[in-house]
């Protein structure tokens, strides 16, 4: 019934409503989140069982013995209990429990213990108030708030292992169709894996309260064919492009404080505090998801970044209109 | 019903004593209420105080509705929203939840003990001020907290208060410490009437009430003190330790100098699981009282009711990192805490069951009170099987943080717990004002209640399985979740006019009520054999009592209560048919 319930009210909320959920558990698009759909209708079966079961014993007493109108006003017998009946009720939930521990224990060592394959990619996720870097050891390669992985499909299983931390507070990295959630946590360095299925966008966002811009804190994971996947990565691996035609704008980021948060490979710029910047241009969203990659979000971005975004830690720089405009269209050419 | 008080031998009943404090001028009577050591005065105080934050944080949960009617709504900005939710769910645990039930206990546990008051009654008084200091310090936050590098006004880091988010690098201004210090004083005055609970219970039995023929009632808050002096302490604990952090340079959960993110979570939770059965086992008490009255029969296995309130009582010490599968525990520890988690639901089962069987055969009388119980048991079945659904760590780290949980916990605090206490207002507001609270208001109330419940929080879980996470201020518009927000908040709307209705039926029938004589129930147990309101010091001669149901044996001597010998017997016995 709950099941029943709770499966009719997401596919109220997807047709009925003409809506659709790009983040909706019931719909799994990896092996871990896979696993945790299919024990939840397991466990939905049965808690379900027992609602129906119950909800109906009570039903039907509260409503079979209710007082009625011609009732003549006397008590009615009195009953202080019986062990075998207590007994029952103690007995059966018992056997419940024991099997439900038993299919969970199961997929919790078998999901959690799952050993990493040597063809999995590695990726290390930092959290950071409000956005999300990628590392990928192997391939020497930076990124933000975007993450690229292949595809995991029947013929070729290329799984995907990552370890969480953080660079400050608690994060969450949550995108409901690849696999439940697992906390980001400083000082500490805990692991999760994925391995979609089909190529394509699956959106999620922080999971655990981090400040001021928590909400905003979006999470973009792009499953690529191994093709798309290698092109990316080629391409993730040059220096930043050096287009003359914007050294204006290239020359103000260098000499401006920019460059004390951001990375540019192949120039000066090494901050580590705010994201890699290096391929900006190829990303289709900044500030951690909070707006679209555009020229205009851009400038209004590096003007004031409250007006997309309060309480983000990039402050305002208080540039002149030309010099974000040039260190806008430099930004454009990092592809 | 009416005028079924009983002439009560052994000169149990009205003293004829007068209220000499309802005399007098108005300064006297505030005097009078404030140097008090009345436990009737104190429960009552707590439960008005209980009831004023009730509104203060109702507001607060409406605002938070409002910011999320829309996508991308600006009605309060996001600094705004994370002290709202932050207020909203401190203030309704601890200074609406926690008062309300020990404001009942108050009131009542020496009543249905034939005591003349609790063990302690200074102690008492001091506990009550002390929860009541920690509400007004936690919202002087707003005026006192901003601090001097202008980072303040209330706390926004949520009623977890996660570190590091608390350190202050992450937080500046006071209003952390605000909220800190709020918990350690009002946590000293939780810790203060628990261990009068059970001084009182133990010691300040009338003559003849075994243990196992005290009413359930005092035998959860029992329960429930020992699990408020178990997990408050923690809480209390951990407070100390991060104000050390904060203002003497400790490093306990600072982990820029490397202090512990982790240990903070568990001692949080250590204190937050406990917690619920705090509040729950007041409920499970209210349940236990006006169920059997209303069904016209006695408790149905009073000793397996017992035995299953201290057996949640220890299992519920056991499961608190299920709140934290996701904190990145080993796989060994996980299934532990799924295992323990599951466990709490056998006894619970036998609680609802036994409930069932107490209103099976009966003839239910569907007063106010009566509506709410049902109410509480339907609902918190289903509370309790989302919790089992919760327990299932594979299923859990997708729904951890999100709005299903959101809608699990609220289907238990306020589909269990708020409606149990409203039951329990229904039912014992004769007692304590000697009039009756109006039943066709009380109707309204309850169904309005009902509706505007389900509206918010069935709907909210679906959010929650569609991906929408806790404590986010505003949500993208192309998740999917605008109209079901939308439902919720409209249902969140509703509940406000319930309550509304429900101020207003107090405050009606405290000055126009029906008068209620000293039994309107036809009730059993001792509370009902004195005076509405009862006059000081209870009764006029200590009671003694036979069996559980004492007023039972009176009225009907023909058919007295099951005997309870000294310490426990149980026959199980069936009626002879």
């Amino acid at each position: 019934m709950l099941q029943a319930v709770l499966l009719l009210a997401a596919c109220v909320a997807r047709h009925a409503f003409a809506l659709d959920s790009n983040t909706s558990i019931f719909s799994p698009a990896a092996t871990p989140a896979k696993a945790s759909y299919d024990l939840s209708l397991f466990v939905l079966t049965i808690t379900g069982g027992i609602f129906v079961t119950v909800g109906s014993l009570i039903v039907y007493a509260a409503v079979r013995f209710r007082r009625r109108p011609d009732d003549d006003g006397s008590e009615p017998p009195q009953i202080f209990g019986s062990n075998q009946i207590e007994l029952s009720w103690t007995i059966i939930p018992v056997l419940i429990v024991v099997v439900m521990f038993l299919a969970t224990a199961r997929m919790i060592f078998a999901i959690q213990d799952a050993p990493e394959p040597p063809s999995a990619l590695d990726v290390t996720v930092i959290g950071h108030q409000f956005w999300w870097e990628f590392r990928y050891p192997a391939q020497h390669i930076t990124t933000a708030n975007e993450l690229h992985i292949p595809v995991s499909d029947t013929s070729t299983s290329r799984p995907t292992f990552m370890k969480l931390t953080s660079a400050d507070v608690i994060h969450s990295f949550w995108v409901p169709r690849l696999s439940g959630k697992i906390d980001l946590l400083p000082n500490r360095i805990n692991e999760m894996w994925i391995d979609p299925h089909t190529p394509g966008l699956y959106v999620g966002q922080c999971a655990q309260f981090c400040g001021v811009q928590h909400a905003k804190m979006l999470l973009r994971v792009y499953v690529d064919t191994p093709a798309q996947f290698a092109a990316w990565v080629k391409q993730e691996q040059q220096p930043g492009a050096q287009d003359p035609a914007v050294a204006a704008g290239r020359h103000d980021f260098e000499t401006q404080a920019c460059m004390n948060c951001h990375t540019i490979a192949g120039t000066p710029a090494r901050g580590q505090f705010g994201p890699d910047l290096t391929h900006l241009a190829s990303r289709k969203t900044i500030a951690s998801g909070a707006a679209d990659n555009t020229t205009e979000n851009l400038e209004r971005w590096i003007d004031n970044p409250d007006l997309i975004k309060t309480g983000s830690l990039m402050p305002a720089m208080h540039l002149t209109t030309d010099q974000v405009h040039d260190i806008t269209a430099y930004l454009n050419t990092l592809q | 019903m009416a005028g079924s008080s009983i002439p009560v031998p052994g000169g149990l009943g009205a003293t004829g004593v007068t209220d000499a404090e309802a005399e007098g001028t108005w300064l006297e009577v505030l005097h009078s209420w404030v140097v008090t050591a009345d436990h009737k005065k104190l429960g009552i105080m707590y439960v008005l105080y209980a009831l004023f934050f009730l509104a203060v944080g109702g507001i607060e949960a409406l605002i938070i509705r409002i910011q999320l009617f829309f996508p991308d709504n600006h009605f309060v900005s996001a600094e705004t929203f994370n002290r709202m939710f932050t207020m909203h769910g401190t203030t309704m645990i601890f200074f609406v939840a926690m008062p309300l039930v020990f404001g009942f206990g108050n009131y009542l546990v020496p009543l249905m003990l034939g005591a003349r008051d609790m063990a302690f009654p200074r102690l008492n008084a001091f506990s009550f001020w002390m929860s009541a200091f920690g509400g007004l310090l936690l919202y002087y936050s707003f005026i006192g907290g901003v601090g001097l590098q202008g980072a303040g006004s209330a706390p926004d880091v949520g009623w977890w208060a996660y570190s590091p988010l608390t350190a202050r690098a992450f937080s500046r201004g006071h209003s952390t410490d605000y909220w800190a210090l709020s918990l350690i004083v009002s946590g000293f005055g939780s810790i203060g009437v628990a261990i009068n609970f059970i001084a009182t219970a133990f010691c300040m039995r009338c003559k003849g009430m075994t243990l196992f023929r005290m009413p359930l009632l005092p035998w959860l808050y029992v329960v429930m003190s020992g699990l408020v002096i178990l997990a408050v302490s923690p809480l209390t604990a951990a407070q100390v330790m991060l104000t050390i952090d904060r203002y003497l340079g400790g490093h306990f959960f600072d982990t820029q100098a490397g202090g512990s993110a982790l240990i903070w979570a568990h001692f949080f939770w250590i204190f937050g699981h406990p917690e619920v059965y705090v509040l729950v086992m007041p409920a499970f008490a209210i349940m236990n009282e006006v169920i059997p009255v209303f069904s016209r029969k006695a408790i149905f296995g009073y000793p397996a009711m017992v035995a299953a309130s201290v057996a949640i009582g220890f299992v519920s010490l056991g499961v608190w990192a299920h709140h934290m599968f996701t904190i990145g525990m080993t796989s060994i520890g996980n299934a532990f805490f799924v295992l323990s988690t599951m466990l709490v639901g056998i006894p619970t089962g036998i609680k609802i069951f036994n409930w069932i069987a107490t209103m099976w055969g009966g003839k239910i009388r569907y007063t106010t009170a009566m509506l709410f119980c049902v109410g509480f048991l339907l609902q918190f079945l289903i509370a309790g099987l989302t919790g089992i659904i919760l327990s299932v760590e594979p299923f859990n780290l997708q729904l951890h943080n999100s709005y299903f949980v959101i809608a699990h916990f609220h289907y238990v605090i306020v589909g269990g717990i708020l409606f149990a206490i409203f039951g329990g207002i229904y039912y014992w507001f004769p007692k304590v004002t000697g009039r009756m609270l109006d039943e066709r208001l009380g109707k309204w109330n309850f169904w309005l209640f009902v509706i505007g419940f389900h509206v918010c929080f069935d709907v909210m879980h679906v959010p929650g399985v569609l991906g929408m996470p806790r404590s986010i201020y505003t949500y993208e518009a192309d998740r999917g979740w605008t109209t079901l927000n939308q439902i919720v908040s409209v249902g969140a709307a509703i509940q406000g006019i319930a309550i509304a209705i429900l101020v207003y039926n107090i405050i009606h029938s405290c000055l126009k009520g029906a008068v209620a004589g000293p039994d309107p129930w036809d009730a059993w147990t001792l509370e009902w054999t004195t005076s509405s309101p009862p006059p000081p010091y209870n009764f006029a001669i200590e009671p003694v009592v036979r069996s559980r149901r004492p007023l039972w044996d009176l009225k009907h001597p023909n058919d007295p209560d099951e005997p309870v010998e000294e310490g426990m017997s149980y026959s199980g016995r069936m009626p002879p048919s």
